[in-house]
């Protein structure tokens, strides 16, 4: 495959993204790798092209930001809002990440080798968000569709005011949000499950070693009973 | 026979003042349901606004212009200060944004034709961009709103502009609210969200917080789009002065900014009169914040919130602002609450002109509904004739006034072509007294 390489120390970012940004048939196949982004924001961010950037190193706020298609591995970690509204792809963080991790993400597989930070996978409306370590707190808030899943443990209010998205834990849970109930994992969850584990390195980790948590449904309509809910 | 004592005057029963037949109602209706009164438009409660601004007009100090053959220009450029394709508007009255959901899609249609017949934009809202409006939008702003319900990066790429929206001025602080009975099933797909439920739109975006953050967000956008886009920020009037200022120190290209008698979807009545402060109260303030960072005319200024007329329009460029948007009136011009459907209104528990149940979708106009069946009462052709027409009354009317103070283009009004009706629009507005060089607060009396 060949790959093109763009130091970030001699080329700007703007032109970087620009050229990223280009015809899909000319750039589809291809891989790039951008060398030294020593956290530079809005790295690879607004691909639409079936495309691989290695990012060599730490990235800023908003890497792989509304990603279609393309594949974005990031070499470190990564700042606030990585692969923020996904549409399609894969990002692949290998260190950490900050807050909001695929907030908003609405189809694709975001995952995370270290910890994410606050509102990981906030408001998610589809994708798929898989962490290897441990989540912060108000993650998954009003998360609406997709799956989620933590091999580490979840901080305060996770799920808080939850809709259709599915969280799946493997360690502790420090509190769940308002609305937001432990299930019983049905077959088709568990293959859901062991597909995600599968897909993001982590195949030989038992899926009944999780539990799985959703929406109990009862903030779905407003209601004075469920002031003290808010 | 009895003596006949004579007649006691009775005193007239007396309402209050304070607890008038609305109070006292609103009083009987929480104590029957247990929970806040939700509804549509923006503040109803009489507040100083344009009304209690005069123009001085031309005499012997200042020299007209002939209204019937001297050009007074009324075009407006939006977002020159980043973005590669700025957007140029003929007339500088724009439609706010509105959503797909809270109005019908014959309504957005409808917003679309009339802006485009008179060479102005309008504007998405909570919910996404729907082919009816891109389709007849010849320009089209898309907001960037906290919930991101809709939000799709070809979307994104096909407007015209982008608005990352704050807050708005008939909830400054406060997220959006769908109920269940409009959540039908092509709004619940555009949003991710099951059918029939109450949706909630969050008050804070969920990927950063605070002005440094804005300024990296608003970079992403412009990265994602080529830096071709201009960027509009939109904030609910409360602090104008320094929100004005820090959405400029984060990059907009255009700050829009809502007063409180700006509309909503749903909202609740008490947030909706009780929180943020009225337009004529916000220009000044945030002119001035433009005007200290060498910004004014440079990144524009978009006001809103009660704007019904050329005078309004005129009033608030002369205080200002580069151009207006109106989103109630928009939609009066379109048929909401005429007064030929007061039948349907009545069978609603109210009348033609106050209704403002919008969130329930039962709207007899067609406007602000997900119904199937009312939404073929509104024709998009028609309404968007009606709105076109009101669009160039609005213009001509800010021309007349224009010509009149002297003006060859709307921007060249100013505040000294204004003076106030009272103390209170005096000091807001910063313009004299009427008859006097008193402005309360900057002059001495």
């Amino acid at each position: 495959m060949e790959t093109l390489i763009f130091d970030l120390d001699a080329k700007p970012l703007r032109e970087v993204n620009q050229f990223l940004h280009g015809d899909a048939s000319g750039l589809n196949g291809k891989a790039f790798v951008i060398e030294n982004p020593n956290g530079a924001h809005s790295i690879a961010v607004g691909l639409k092209s079936d495309i691989h950037v290695t990012v060599k190193g730490h990235a800023g706020y908003y890497a792989a930001g509304m990603n279609q298609i393309a594949k974005v591995t990031i070499e470190g970690s990564a700042g606030s809002g990585v692969a923020e509204n996904m549409m399609s792809g894969m990002v692949h963080v290998k260190g950490f990440a900050s807050n909001a991790a695929g907030a908003t993400a609405n189809g694709g597989l975001l995952v995370i080798d270290g910890d994410a930070g606050l509102r990981t996978a906030i408001a998610l409306k589809g994708a798929d968000v898989v962490v290897g370590g441990s989540v912060g707190s108000f993650s998954a808030f009003m998360a609406q569709a997709g799956n989620f899943v933590i091999l580490g443990d979840a901080g305060e209010g996770l799920g808080d005011s939850i809709y259709e998205a599915k969280i799946f834990v493997r360690g502790k849970v420090k509190s769940l949000g308002a609305d937001c109930e432990e299930k019983t994992m049905n077959p088709e969850d568990r293959k859901i499950l062991a597909d995600l584990l599968a897909k993001s390195g982590h195949a030989g980790v038992n899926p009944d070693s999780f539990k799985q948590y959703g929406s109990a449904r009862t903030l779905y309509h407003f209601h004075v009973d469920n002031a003290g809910a808010y | 026979m009895s003596e006949q004592q004579p007649k006691i005057p009775q005193t007239k029963p007396r309402f209050s003042a304070t607890f008038d037949e609305s109070t006292m109602s609103e009083i009987r209706r929480a104590a029957a349901t247990g929970i806040y009164d939700i509804r549509g438009a923006g503040a109803k409660r009489k507040v100083p606004h344009f009304d209690d601004l005069l123009f001085l007009g031309a005499s012997v100090s200042r020299y007209p212009l002939e209204g019937y053959r001297e050009k007074c220009a009324t075009d407006v450029v939006l977002g020159a200060r980043f973005a590669k394709k700025p957007i140029h508007l003929k007339t500088p009255v724009t439609i706010a944004g509105m959503s797909f959901g809270s109005l019908s899609a014959n309504a957005k249609e409808a917003l679309g034709r009339g802006a485009s017949a008179a060479g102005t934009s309008t504007t998405t809202g909570d919910g996404g961009m729907t082919q009816e409006e891109r389709g007849h939008s010849s320009i089209l702003v898309y907001q960037y709103l906290p919930s991101r319900y809709g939000m799709n990066p070809d979307d994104l790429r096909k407007a015209d502009a982008i608005e990352v929206v704050i807050g708005q001025g008939a909830k400054p602080g406060g997220g959006g609210m769908l109920l269940g009975q409009k959540i039908t099933k092509r709004v619940a797909k555009m949003r991710c969200l099951p059918e029939g439920i109450d949706q909630r739109s969050s008050c804070r975006h969920p990927d950063w917080t605070g002005p440094d953050d804005l300024e990296i967000k608003i970079a992403e956008i412009r990265e994602i789009t080529d830096w071709e886009k201009p960027i509009y920020v939109k904030i609910g009037a409360t602090r104008p002065y320094f929100d004005v200022a820090l959405a400029v120190k984060a990059g907009a290209d255009v700050v829009v900014l809502d007063g409180m008698q700006g509309g909503t979807a749903a909202t609740q009545e008490v947030f909706i009169e009780h929180v943020g402060i009225p337009i004529l109260a916000a220009i000044r303030p945030a002119v001035q914040a433009l005007q200290d960072l060498g910004m004014h005319r440079k990144v524009q200024l978009i006001v809103s919130g009660g704007i019904r007329n050329g005078a309004d329009v005129a009033k608030a460029l002369a205080l200002g602002a580069d151009a207006v948007a109106i989103g109630t009136a928009a939609l009066i011009a379109l048929g909401d609450n005429d007064p030929h459907l007061e039948e349907e209104y009545q069978k609603l528990g109210t009348t033609a002109g106050a209704y403002d149940d919008w969130h329930e979708g039962r709207d007899p106009a067609g406007i602000t509904t997900q119904d199937p069946e009312l939404m073929k009462r509104l024709d998009p052709v028609k309404a968007g004739h009606r709105l076109a027409n009101y669009l160039a009354v609005m213009t001509m009317e800010a021309q007349v006034i224009a010509r009149a103070c002297g003006k060859s283009h709307l921007h060249n009004l100013e505040p000294e072509d204004l003076v106030a009706l009272t103390l209170e629009a005096s000091a807001m507005a910063k313009v004299p007294l009427a008859g006097t060089n008193w402005i309360p607060g900057v002059t001495g009396f």
